[in-house]
């Protein structure tokens, strides 16, 4: 695959020794959807304005296009951006916002109107072309913002948290709204987010980040399934991450003991009786019963929360732990119950972080 | 790099201007306060803390006092016309509250020198008000109602006014109705929601009135000139005195600094309030 | 405060309180009577006369003159300024900062007689020159004030929208900040203007002879008698004055209904 975004170990700080990017080197390839994922503050959105040039790289180099674009002006880079809250010029109608970044280029007039026309149409949005930003809907805008970017044929189209303003509804819908686009005109989006949901819907790529450092990158399907840290198992979805015990070491399995409980998982090199290992299982794998069984951690329905086409219920170990259950549908206990839970191997994602809590 | 040579352009007019015609006239009235005056009105650079001291003369306290009172007299009438004017249209519309808003302003876009001689127009012996109460029989003798005290009181009001309105009518507009409901829910009188309510988040707000109502007052030599009938004198008459009159710049210069520290100190004090500078003078 | 009724008249009261000396004059600017007591009968004969009395009409186009050239010129080097302050970062800024505070706050007298000490320590003379220095000079400050109020988060991010669209620092500014900041602008000229038209205390110590203003020359008249021309000026002042502030309100206005319409 061709890569049209090169960061090669790239560091940025505003004050001397404290950096809020630091050496970091990623790849992106043309075509794909590429989600920054991470918390507020963790420099996601600085790396998106390094790479639309609104930010300088204190240290390492931008590539676009094979060509090195570290020291060029934002005026003069292939790549465009959708801000968050669209910033949208609010004294311009919809048809002088699009045309814009044409204008600039000193693009002759009839060439604008029709790029205008087709881009618009691209977007839905034929016959709001006199509209003021003010006189549309929060979707509509988002539409605008997206016109007025893909009409400059950007390598790259940047996404800085476009939907966080939206409200839940019309988020949902612009989700799938921009993927289509993205699918349709091929372009590379780099977008932006701290929705988890977002980043599982729309990416091909996720990369997880984490105080400037990129903690774990794969499709969504890895992340979610494979998260390589405690960090990510808890950021991506929901979670039951506990301490074990390794007590056993097989050939290609280790055993492990948490609560008086035995899982196997499969074995790794650095295995050692004794060592602690954080065993991970989502919520939906878990299986509750009222019969006590073999094997099974035995507690206590503290709450249960009825969400519609789910329920999520909060079981309590005698106050050791917290366990997280979903189960489909309804269910027909009660809080107060006792119960039994029942994890598959399976189910069990090993996490070994080489240097964890630093 | 070009944006270095923008940052010059950008820059250079504003500092220049804030050296050249703030900090310099400000630094050299410094310099002469400590200054000895000659008996041609020239100027002997020789430092004195003389002109300081003469301000304590008798004589001066009297107009210092005399002044202050003017000046306070006219901050308490003002504040007396702004809160009921204020608070009465807290209850109206938005548009009323603007077009209320620009209604204060306009008999301000002509000059206040302007103002001040309808004053005349309306106080004199002979003047309208005079004629009316005596036309309708209330009074057999016309009022001295300007060339005293009372005259450059009434102007000094009327001038200053809308320095006090604007700042209390934006900050009582500002206070939450739900904050007054809340008042009214757990049984608060009209007069105990003016005093623990409209009072205290109108503060910054009066403090800013009073301040842009109180400086000036103390300072309108033309008002007191004209109204007062020249008898009268506030600071300002004595510190124009000593620039164009008797031409004794150094102690002018003195009466000025004492009138910057009264002015640093009372911003000091609405800083402490709350209040912002770029609400200061705003009109 | 019951009664709509008080609560009406309190309002009324105030108003009259402050249009009486206003239409006081407007009103004696057509009376037949030399007196200003009694109105007498209506007559255009005073603006007549001020078209031959030629002190008044001059100090009446100075008025102007001056009230033009500072409010244009400070309210181009405020806005600029401001923007400056804005943008950039160097050494003594909140130093300077804290200057433009200043002739806001302290007291007319005390600027105007600091003026007057430069101007004689530099040996400028006296005359429109250093008038309309000073007006620029108190004006300056009240403008960078309105127009920092409308400098915003969102704008930093319209222009940075402008450069990645390929915008350059040029026309950002004036395709997009200068747009975006223009009710500040305009109010900011508003106010300079207004406050311009409106000074006495400075005017009074930096204007010389030959520079007189109409608020200076009243001044100089009262004390020797006032003929009623003075009405009839007064009346044309608040004319013009009003159809310059309402033309800018206006501008100001459309482009509002612009963008909301």
């Amino acid at each position: 695959m061709k890569t049209v975004v090169k960061l090669e170990n790239i560091s940025k700080s505003y004050e001397k020794g404290k950096y809020v990017i630091k050496n970091l080197s990623l790849d992106v390839y043309e075509g794909e959807f590429l989600t920054l994922l991470g918390s507020s503050g963790c420099g996601k959105t600085t790396i998106l304005r390094m790479i639309s040039g609104l930010e300088h790289v204190t240290d390492g180099k931008v590539y676009i296009d094979d060509k090195d674009v570290t020291e060029v002006d934002p005026t003069k880079r292939e790549v465009n951006t959708i801000f968050q809250n669209f910033a949208l010029f609010p004294h311009m109608t919809v048809y002088e916002n699009v045309s814009f970044g044409l204008k600039m280029k000193k693009i002759n007039k009839q060439e604008i109107k029709e790029r205008v026309t087709e881009v618009l149409k691209l977007v839905e949005l034929d016959g709001f072309e006199e509209r003021y930003p003010s006189q549309l809907s929060g979707g509509q805008q988002q539409r605008v913002a997206i016109a007025r970017g893909i009409i400059m044929n950007p390598k790259v189209l940047l996404l800085d948290e476009s939907l966080a303003s939206l409200d839940l509804k019309l988020k949902k819908m612009m989700q799938i709204e921009l993927k289509k686009i993205q699918k349709k005109l091929g372009i590379t989006f780099i977008y932006v987010t701290h929705d988890q949901d977002e980043a599982l819907t729309m990416s091909d790529r996720i990369i997880i980040i984490e105080k400037g450092v990129i903690k774990q990158e794969g499709s969504p399907k890895e992340i979610y399934e494979h998260p390589n840290s405690v960090f990510v198992a808890d950021f991506i979805g929901e979670s039951n991450i506990f301490k074990s015990t390794i007590i056993h070491i097989d050939e290609n399995k280790t055993i492990v003991d948490f609560d008086g409980k035995h899982f196997s998982i499969p074995r790794n090199e650095k295995d050692e009786i004794g060592k602690m290992v954080n065993i991970m299982v989502r919520p939906e794998n878990v299986t509750i019963s009222t019969e006590p069984f073999q094997n099974a951690i035995k507690g206590v329905i503290k709450t249960i929360v009825y969400d519609g086409s789910i329920t999520k219920l909060f079981v309590d170990n005698e106050g050791d732990f917290d366990l997280r259950v979903t189960v489909k549908g309804s269910v027909d206990y009660k809080e107060g119950d006792t119960t039994y839970i029942i994890v598959d191997d399976k189910d069990i994602v090993a996490i070994r972080e080489e240097n964890h809590e630093e | 790099m070009k944006n270095k040579v923008l940052k010059r352009i950008v820059l250079f007019p504003i500092i220049a201007y804030a050296l050249l015609l703030i900090l310099l006239p400000l630094v050299y009235i410094l310099f002469l306060s400590f200054c000895q005056n000659d008996s041609y009105g020239g100027m002997i650079y020789h430092f004195t803390l003389s002109n300081y001291l003469s301000i304590f003369d008798i004589t001066y306290i009297g107009i210092l006092l005399k002044s202050s009172l003017i000046g306070l007299v006219t901050t308490f009438l003002c504040i007396c016309i702004s809160y009921p004017f204020a608070l009465v249209l807290r209850e109206r519309s938005k548009n009323v509250q603007n077009l209320m808003t620009k209604l204060i302003m306009i008999p301000f876009l002509t000059n206040s020198l302007i103002r001040t001689y309808g004053w005349i127009v309306l106080l004199r012996k002979n003047g309208v008000i005079n004629s009316a109460l005596i036309g309708t029989g209330l009074i057999h003798e016309p009022l001295g109602l300007m060339y005293n005290n009372l005259g450059i009181i009434i102007g000094m009001t009327y001038t200053l006014l809308p320095f006090m309105m604007l700042p209390v009518c934006s900050a009582t507009f500002k206070i939450d109705n739900n904050l007054i409901e809340a008042a009214k829910d757990l049984g608060a009188k009209p007069l105990s929601i003016f005093k623990n309510i409209i009072i205290p988040e109108t503060l910054p707000g009066v403090f800013n009135g009073s301040l842009m109502v109180f400086m000036p007052a103390i300072g309108y030599f033309f008002i007191s000139d004209i109204l007062g009938g020249g008898k009268a004198m506030i600071i300002g008459n004595l510190i124009k005195n000593q620039f164009l009159t008797a031409r004794n710049w150094p102690f002018g210069a003195a009466i000025s600094m004492f009138l910057l520290i009264i002015t640093f100190l009372l911003i000091y004090i609405y800083r402490k309030l709350g209040g912002k500078l770029d609400d200061l003078g705003g009109m | 405060m019951k009664h709509k009724t008080l609560k009406n008249l309190i309002i009324a009261l105030i108003l009259i309180f402050l249009y009486l000396p206003i239409i006081i004059l407007v009103l004696y600017s057509f009376n037949t009577s030399k007196m200003n007591v009694l109105f007498e009968g209506f007559t255009l004969d005073w603006y007549k006369n001020l078209f031959n009395n030629r002190t008044l009409l001059e100090a009446f186009t100075n008025t102007f003159i001056i009230a033009i050239t500072s409010t244009i010129t400070s309210t181009v080097l405020g806005t600029i300024g401001a923007i400056g302050l804005y943008k950039y970062n160097f050494k003594f800024k909140s130093f300077i900062n804290l200057l433009l505070y200043i002739p806001i706050v302290i007291p007319e007298i005390v600027l105007g007689i600091s003026l007057l000490s430069v101007y004689t320590l530099t040996k400028l003379e006296l005359g429109m020159f250093t008038l309309i220095l000073s007006h620029i000079s108190f004006s300056i400050p009240f403008v960078i004030v309105s127009v920092r109020s409308t400098f915003s988060k969102s704008l930093d991010t319209y222009e940075e929208a402008a450069k990645d669209l390929g915008a350059d620092d040029i026309k950002t500014f004036f395709k997009i900040t200068l747009p975006q900041i223009m009710p500040g602008v305009i109010s900011g000229a508003t106010l300079a203007f207004t406050l311009s038209l409106d000074d006495v205390v400075i005017s009074y110590f930096t204007a010389g002879p030959g520079s007189n203003t109409l608020p200076l020359q009243i001044y100089s008249m009262i004390k020797t008698g006032i003929s009623p021309d003075v009405n009839a000026l007064t009346t044309l002042m608040l004319l013009v004055t009003m159809i310059i502030l309402f033309s800018l309100t206006f501008i100001q206005g459309r482009k509002i209904v612009g963008e909301k319409k």
